[in-house]
């Protein structure tokens, strides 16, 4: 019987989180080993385990891999979750990479002075709105289908129901103007793997602290 | 017969460039119509042409796609360039990811303010002789075989060689202790539909210059 993927990285949410949400989402047990000291990542260097010297990294299928697209697309394809042929494939891909350029702003938005951080976030917020949010509103109503693509449950639902969350952590109001959304992120959370792993005690990471981003800056020595 | 595939871009590289050089080394004709004023580029928002009112978008197989990398994936998939099987496309994802995130500071260098361009040289410099370009010359070391994946051409030989073309630009004394990478260079730039995209008159685009960007600065007002 295969291993339960493994993964290493910090203790919160970072690039991580999007490969959490798709592995619990797929109903995929995972394993998580946090890297809370230097030596830790300095051994995991030297192992030659990451091969451009960062995390995340997934050990899953007998293979070490590094790179967040790179993870979140092996995943995707493994566990059915990319579409059924090229053309859905690549609208699931412009779907998703345009969600987690906006929750990698926020990830990190975490590691900037006070300031400019505040002005990152309602950039985020500003984005949603604008830009990403009415995008999927539209794709939603145009169809009348359940889910983005190919009336099935994919990769890009899972990213969006995250970004949403993500963003109204920001800004409560951020669905108002979004009655589809708000009808998908209702029907994407009750999804039993997602309800489960939005309940408290699961794998899901909060929203980065200064705890966090102080344990972070103490292992990659930034 | 398909039409060729159309893209929109400013003339310049960007994050265009990377896909004008698969399609190239794909052996793939293709056109492109140049945003050459705020107009053009308005015209295309307006038309709904872009779904994130972003560019670069590429019109192909009947669909307007933007997103770099779902652009990317969409043409390796389609040329046969992403390995044979999900592993393998995991790895070419990898060394791609790569590839990317070094060529995205390279990409920035032109836009900094000439004072402060050295300063960020320093670092680029650094990760390139001390983490990317080992990275891959291992890779090679490691299975003895002309291309990175598979032992057959794939997007990230591509894609690394675009880039060993702007480490070498940047500074030609940066390759000089990998000769797997130079040899790899070597090999990919003497395929026929690379040799024909290295010579002058393709639509290859020449390093992005202070000139230029003063140009487009002016003009898209940023």
């Amino acid at each position: 019987m295969a291993a339960k993927p493994k993964l290493w990285y910090f203790h919160g949410r970072g690039r991580m989180e999007s490969i959490r949400w798709l592995l619990a989402a797929a109903g995929v047990e995972f394993e998580e080993e946090f890297l809370e000291t230097r030596e830790q990542y300095e051994k995991l260097q030297k192992d030659g385990r990451l091969l451009f010297g960062q995390v995340p990294l997934v050990e899953i299928d007998g293979m070490e891999l590094t790179q967040t697209r790179a993870i979140l697309s092996y995943l995707a394809a493994k566990y059915n979750l990319h579409g059924k042929d090229p053309k859905e494939t690549v609208r699931i891909d412009m779907y998703a990479d345009g969600t987690l350029d906006l929750m990698l702003m926020v990830a990190l938005a975490a590691f900037k002075p006070p300031e400019e951080k505040e002005e990152s976030l309602a950039l985020v917020v500003k984005k949603a709105k604008t830009r990403y949010f009415p995008v999927f509103e539209k794709i939603l109503k145009d169809h009348g289908e359940d889910f983005l693509v190919g009336n099935k449950f994919s990769w890009a639902d899972i990213q969006l129901l995250e970004a949403i969350l993500m963003v109204e952590e920001l800004d409560g109001s951020v669905l108002c103007d979004f009655p589809l959304l708000k009808e998908f992120k209702t029907r994407i959370s009750n999804i039993p793997t997602i309800k489960k792993f939005l309940q408290p005690g699961s794998q899901r990471k909060p929203p980065p602290d200064s705890h966090y981003v102080e344990a972070v800056r103490n292992v990659l020595q930034l | 017969m398909a039409g060729k595939p159309i893209l929109h871009y400013f003339n310049g590289r960007g994050r265009m460039e990377c896909i004008r050089w698969l399609l190239a080394a794909a052996g793939v004709e293709f056109e492109e119509k140049f945003i050459e004023k705020p107009e053009d580029l308005d015209k295309l928002k307006n038309d709904g042409s872009l779904m994130f009112q972003q560019v670069p978008m590429v019109e192909i197989d009947g669909m307007k796609l933007v997103q770099t990398r779902a652009i990317l994936n969409y043409i390796a998939t389609k040329y046969n360039l992403y390995g044979k099987d999900m592993k393998e496309r995991a790895l070419i994802d990898m060394y791609s990811e790569g590839v990317a995130d070094l060529g995205e500071m390279i990409m920035h260098l032109p836009l900094c303010p000439p004072a402060e361009k050295d300063a960020k040289l320093t670092p680029i410099r650094e990760k390139t002789t001390n983490r990317y370009l080992p990275a891959f010359e291992n890779v090679l070391k490691s299975h003895g075989q002309d291309y990175l994946v598979g032992n057959k051409l794939s997007r990230a030989d591509i894609h690394l060689v675009e880039l060993l073309y702007y480490v070498e630009e940047l500074d030609p004394s940066l390759l000089a202790n990998f000769p797997l990478l130079k040899a790899l260079k070597a090999r990919v730039s003497s395929l026929p539909a690379v040799k024909k995209f290295l010579q002058p008159g393709s639509q290859r685009k020449p390093p992005t210059d202070e000139k230029k960007i003063e140009e487009a600065r002016k003009a898209f007002k940023f």
